[in-house]
């Protein structure tokens, strides 16, 4: 059977990936940033995960104002990375696994969460650079990546609470897959941030901070915490941190944390980092 | 009238809702257009010609033209879009947030490393007026 064994919260600035990209690991701006992601990265060498699957949001780049899903997983055999503008990022094809993604859609519209299906999808930075955060610079990627794209730009955004409940039902598909597969969840986005408007900059760290702590000592209370709290405390921007409680709802009660990492600044944003043992798994 | 606009009362942002997101449908497919090397060029040689594909307000224009990225905003553009412009001009996210908040790139990045803008008095204008 196919199993959760750990969880992963963290931002997915595209400035870290450009910095990737260019080599500025030892920069003094960037240095303090990758010394940072270093525990992580030995963590996941570790647990070797066969699958991530990959909670993120696009930014305009796959997805347009035409047709706007809340939830969008993907199915294909791979993703191409996209191009945002500076031409698509030198990381290398994101390779799916398309017969699990199939079945955790099925599980997960049989649970009556009604995703679309995406069957082409070029991934953006808020995929890519989460793999670059855990992984650096690799030939090939060493995991299967099942996409999970959640609308964060268009309010009103889903629930907190929805989001947890999502990643449960995502652990049951995951449960009721045959095959012997070792999952690692991957929330992705925030932290504090707001890149529009005159209160472009904002940076909360006591929210971050907070926004950590629940998600070891009391998850349902995160659950509660509504759009406008999100906007105004977190920034227009943070509220992508609902998609840190997918990962977190699709964990067990009994989890570990086994790192933590935070940061300011990453370019505009605040940046956080969290690791989560199944303690089952360990 | 939406289920709850109190988001309203957070200063200095603009919440991409669903009258935004109408309101600025054109000028963000615009925007979004812009991801065409085909459509940069085009662009590029006839700005005027080319915004005429796109039936936006004269306003939504002149925002455009006048790199206007807080106006952008104002008129239903949202960030992810209207950053696609500043992309194309080569201009980075640091340097649209120093124009929208009135201060200059270098001065905001220097605010970033103290630590970015803090909540201090940025989250609520009934608060601020309150406080005078």
């Amino acid at each position: 059977m196919a199993r959760i064994i750990g969880g992963v919260g963290t931002s997915h600035v595209p400035a870290l990936g450009a910095a990737s990209d260019h080599n500025k690991h030892d920069e003094p701006y960037w240095k303090p940033l990758f010394d940072g992601l270093g525990p992580a990265r030995k963590w996941i060498e570790k647990a070797k995960p066969d699958v991530v699957i990959l909670v993120f949001n696009d930014h305009a780049s796959a997805f347009s104002v035409e047709l706007i899903n809340t939830f969008v997983l993907g199915v294909a055999d791979d993703y191409q990375p996209a191009d945002e503008g500076y031409g698509p990022r030198p990381v290398p094809l994101v390779v799916g696994n398309a017969a699990f993604s199939s079945h955790i859609a099925e599980s997960l519209v049989m649970d009556e969460f009604d995703i679309a299906i995406a069957n082409e999808m070029d991934v953006d930075h808020g995929l890519t650079v989460p793999l670059t955060v855990m992984y650096d610079k690799p030939e090939q990627w060493p995991c299967q990546v099942i996409p999970l794209c959640v609308n964060v730009i268009k309010y009103p955004q889903p629930t907190g609470n929805r989001c947890f409940n999502i990643g449960k039902a995502i652990r049951k598909a995951v449960e009721s897959y045959p095959q012997d597969l070792r999952v690692v969840i991957f929330g992705t986005g925030g932290m504090s941030h707001q890149l529009q408007g005159e209160r472009a900059g904002f940076v909360n760290s006591e929210f971050d901070h907070m926004f950590m702590d629940g998600l070891i000592e009391d998850p349902a209370r995160l659950t509660k915490i509504g759009h406008t709290e999100y906007l105004r405390d977190a920034g227009s921007e943070g509220i992508e941190l609902i998609m840190w409680l997918i990962m977190r709802g699709a964990l067990s009660d009994d989890i570990e944390e086994v790192y933590r990492f935070y940061h300011v600044p990453v370019s505009n944003s605040a940046y956080g980092l969290i690791v989560f043992d199944e303690k089952s798994e360990v | 009238m939406g289920l709850n606009d109190d988001y309203e009362d957070i200063p200095g942002t603009y919440v991409f809702n669903g009258r935004r997101c109408r309101e600025g449908y054109h000028l963000n497919k615009f925007c979004k257009s812009l991801d065409v090397e085909a459509n940069r060029e085009a662009f590029r040689s006839d700005a005027s010609a080319y915004m005429d594909q796109f039936p936006m307000t004269d306003h939504q224009r002149k925002t455009i033209e006048e790199r206007d990225w807080l106006g952008m905003l104002k008129v239903g553009g949202n960030i992810y879009y209207t950053f696609k412009i500043a992309i194309f001009d080569r201009l980075s996210m640091q340097h649209v947030g120093g124009e929208m908040s009135g201060i200059t790139v270098d001065e905001f990045r220097q605010m970033m490393l103290d630590g970015g803008r803090m909540p201090k008095n940025n989250t609520s204008k009934a608060e601020n007026a309150k406080n005078g």
